[in-house]
C-alpha cells in the first residue's frame, strides 16, 4: 500500500458504538474458536489422528491376536464407542486446557474481557465450539469403524447425553487446570493427565479389561464417558448411573474451577 | 492502587475532555498502565472514584465495554490466527463496526492480512491493536503506547489517525513516554510519577509557564568553568534584585526540560525498557 491509496480512504469514525446481540457474539466466538482448534496441527493430531490410529491398530491387532475380551461381541463394536469417548476427551479436557492456557498467556482473554463478548458468551462460545469440532471427531472415527464393520445400535439419547455431560466434566477439569496452572505447565499436565486415562482410565477399554481396577475405574471421568457411550453404541440403552458420575465430575470441576480460574 | 506495599497510583486526580487528546506522559513505571486500567475496568481502585462516560467502570463494566475502545499494551491475539482474521473477529462482535477492509487498508495492514499473528513485526501488532480499539465505532478509546516500537512512518500515520478520531467526535486517552508525541498529539498532557500527577495543562502552558522566562540563546558550546561562572553571576543578580531563581536550563526549552524539572529524571532513558 503506497500512502497515497492509504489516504484515499476515509473512515466514518464518528462514534456509533453498541455490541453485536448476545447470540451473534457467541457464534462468532465458538466459529473462531473451532476454526482455530482445526487448524492447530498438533490440535488436530489429538483430536483426529490418535483415535483413528487407535481404533485401527486395536482392531487388525486384536484381531491378529484373537484378543479375547470378556464381552464376546466384535471388537469393532466394543472399541468404536470406546475411541468416540477419547476423542471427546482430547477435545475438551487436553485442547481446551491448552488452548486456554495459552489464550491467558497472550493476553487473548484479557483482549477479549474489553470486547463487548461477557465471560459467559466467551465460556458458551468455547462449550459450542468444543461440540463442534467432537461432532467432526464422531463423523471421522464412525467413519472409519463403519470401514472396520461397526454396527452400532441406535442409542441416540445415551449417545448425545455421554457427549453433553463427558464435554462438561472434562471442559470443566481443563478449564480448572488451565485457569491455575501457567501455559507451559497446563500443555505438560493437559497431556500427561490424557495418557494416563487414555491407558488406565477404562475410556477406549472397557471396566471389565481393568480386573479389580475397574471398580474404581468405573468412578473416573474418562470410566463414565467410556462405559456410557458403550452403553449406547452396543446395547442402545441409557446408563444412567455413569452418566450420574459424569454429572457429578462436572458439578464438582465447575465449583472448583469457578473458585480458581484466572482470567488473565 | 496499589500492589501488596507498593503504591503504583496514588491521589490521582484527573478528568478529561469529550472530543479530545489527552496524553499521561511519565517514565516507565510511572504508573500510566495502571490508570488505564483502572478506566478499563481492569482494576478496581482501592479508594477513589473512577467514572467513564459517567460510568463507573468496574460495576457497570457490560454497560460500558461497547463504548470503549481499548488497545492493550502489547499481544492480545491467538498467535495462530490471522491479522485480518482477529480484526474481523473483533468487529463481529459489535452492532456497527467499521468496514475492517478500509480500516485494514487506512493503518497498513493492506500487506499483512493473511500473516498469523506470531509472525507480525511489533510495529504490525500495534497497528493491528489499534485498529482492533477502533473497529467497533467506541466513544472514547484508551490506547496504551500506540507507537512503541513503530517506525517513523508509522508513527506519523497513527498520529493522524488519533487526529482524525478527535475531529470525528471520539475522546482519546494515551499513555506514553515520548515526549514528542504528546507535545505534537495532545490537547492536555498529564505528567505523572510515582503514580502522582505532578503537572497538568497543555503542552503550551506547560513549556511556556507562568512567571517570567528570561532566554538566553548563545552560539557556540559552553566552555569549561563558563556555565558556573553564569550561575554565580545570577546569583548574584538575583539577590541584588530579590528575584528567585526558580530554574534555570542548559539546552532548549522543551516539555522535555519541564519533565527533567519536575522528576529530576531523564524520561528518554527509560524508552527501550518498555
Amino acid at each position: 500500500m503506497t500512502d497515497t491509496t492509504r489516504d484515499a480512504v476515509r473512515l466514518d469514525l464518528a462514534p456509533h458504538p453498541g455490541g453485536a446481540p448476545f447470540a451473534r457474539q457467541v457464534l462468532a466466538q465458538a466459529s473462531m474458536e473451532a476454526r482455530l482448534m482445526l487448524r492447530n496441527g498438533e490440535q488436530l493430531l489429538l483430536a483426529v489422528v490418535v483415535p483413528v490410529l487407535i481404533l485401527v491398530g486395536g482392531v487388525t491387532a486384536g484381531e491378529h491376536l484373537s484378543l479375547k475380551l470378556s464381552d464376546p461381541r466384535p471388537l469393532v463394536d466394543i472399541f468404536t464407542p470406546g475411541v468416540i469417548a477419547l476423542a471427546v476427551m482430547s477435545t475438551s479436557f487436553t485442547s481446551l486446557a491448552i488452548a486456554t492456557g495459552f489464550e491467558r498467556r497472550y493476553g487473548v482473554i484479557k483482549r477479549l474481557g474489553a470486547s463487548p463478548l461477557p465471560k459467559s458468551g466467551l465460556l458458551l462460545g468455547k462449550i459450542l465450539a468444543l461440540l463442534c469440532v467432537q461432532l467432526v471427531q464422531i463423523i471421522l472415527i464412525g467413519g472409519v469403524g463403519q470401514l472396520l464393520g461397526w454396527t452400532p445400535k441406535a442409542g441416540v439419547l445415551g449417545a448425545v447425553l455421554a457427549v453433553a455431560l463427558g464435554t462438561a466434566a472434562f471442559a470443566a477439569l481443563g478449564l480448572l487446570v488451565a485457569g491455575t496452572l501457567r501455559a507451559e505447565a497446563t500443555l505438560a499436565a493437559a497431556n500427561l493427565i490424557y495418557l494416563l486415562l487414555m491407558a488406565g482410565g477404562a475410556v477406549v477399554l472397557p471396566i471389565s479389561a481393568y480386573g479389580s481396577f475397574g471398580h474404581v475405574a468405573r468412578w473416573l471421568p474418562s470410566g463414565a464417558l467410556g462405559e456410557a457411550m458403550r452403553s449406547a453404541f452396543l446395547d442402545g440403552s441409557v446408563a444412567w448411573r455413569d452418566l450420574g458420575v459424569l454429572t457429578v465430575w462436572a458439578v464438582l470441576g465447575t465449583s472448583l474451577t469457578a473458585r480458581t480460574f484466572k482470567w488473565e | 492502587m496499589t500492589y501488596g506495599t507498593k503504591t503504583a497510583v496514588d491521589g490521582l486526580s484527573l478528568t478529561v475532555e469529550t472530543g479530545s487528546i489527552t496524553a499521561v506522559l511519565g517514565p516507565n513505571g510511572a504508573g500510566k498502565t495502571t490508570t488505564l486500567e483502572t478506566c478499563e475496568g481492569y482494576r478496581r481502585p482501592q479508594s477513589g472514584r473512577v467514572r467513564v462516560l459517567g460510568l463507573d467502570p468496574v460495576a457497570q463494566r457490560r454497560e460500558l465495554l461497547p463504548r470503549v475502545g481499548v488497545m492493550l499494551q502489547g499481544q492480545g491475539a491467538w498467535s495462530g490466527v490471522r491479522a485480518m482474521e482477529m480484526l474481523r473477529h473483533i468487529a463481529r462482535l459489535h452492532a456497527n463496526p467499521l468496514d475492517v477492509d478500509e480500516l485494514a487498508e487506512r493503518v497498513g495492514l493492506g500487506e499483512c492480512g493473511r500473516t498469523p499473528y506470531r509472525r507480525l513485526s511489533g510495529g504490525q501488532q500495534q497497528r493491528l491493536g489499534l485498529a482492533m480499539a477502533i473497529v467497533g465505532r467506541p466513544e472514547i478509546v484508551f490506547v496504551d503506547e500506540p507507537t512503541a516500537g513503530m517506525d517513523p512512518a508509522a508513527r506519523r500515520t497513527t498520529w493522524e489517525l488519533l487526529r482524525e478520531l478527535r475531529s470525528s467526535g471520539v475522546t482519546v486517552v494515551l499513555t506514553t513516554h515520548y515526549l514528542e508525541e504528546a507535545e505534537q498529539l495532545a490537547d492536555q498532557v498529564h505528567i505523572i510519577d510515582h503514580g502522582r500527577l505532578i503537572a497538568s495543562g497543555s503542552p503550551e502552558e506547560l513549556t511556556r509557564g507562568t512567571s517570567a522566562t528570561i532566554r538566553l540563546v548563545v552560539d557556540k558550546e559552553l566552555p569549561a568553568g563558563a556555565e558556573a561562572a553564569l550561575r554565580a553571576s545570577v546569583s548574584s543578580w538575583s539577590e541584588q534584585y530579590d528575584i528567585g531563581v526558580r530554574s534555570m536550563s542548559f539546552g532548549s526549552r522543551t516539555l522535555e526540560d519541564v519533565f527533567l524539572e519536575l522528576t529530576g529524571r531523564d524520561i528518554e532513558h527509560d524508552r527501550h525498557d518498555a
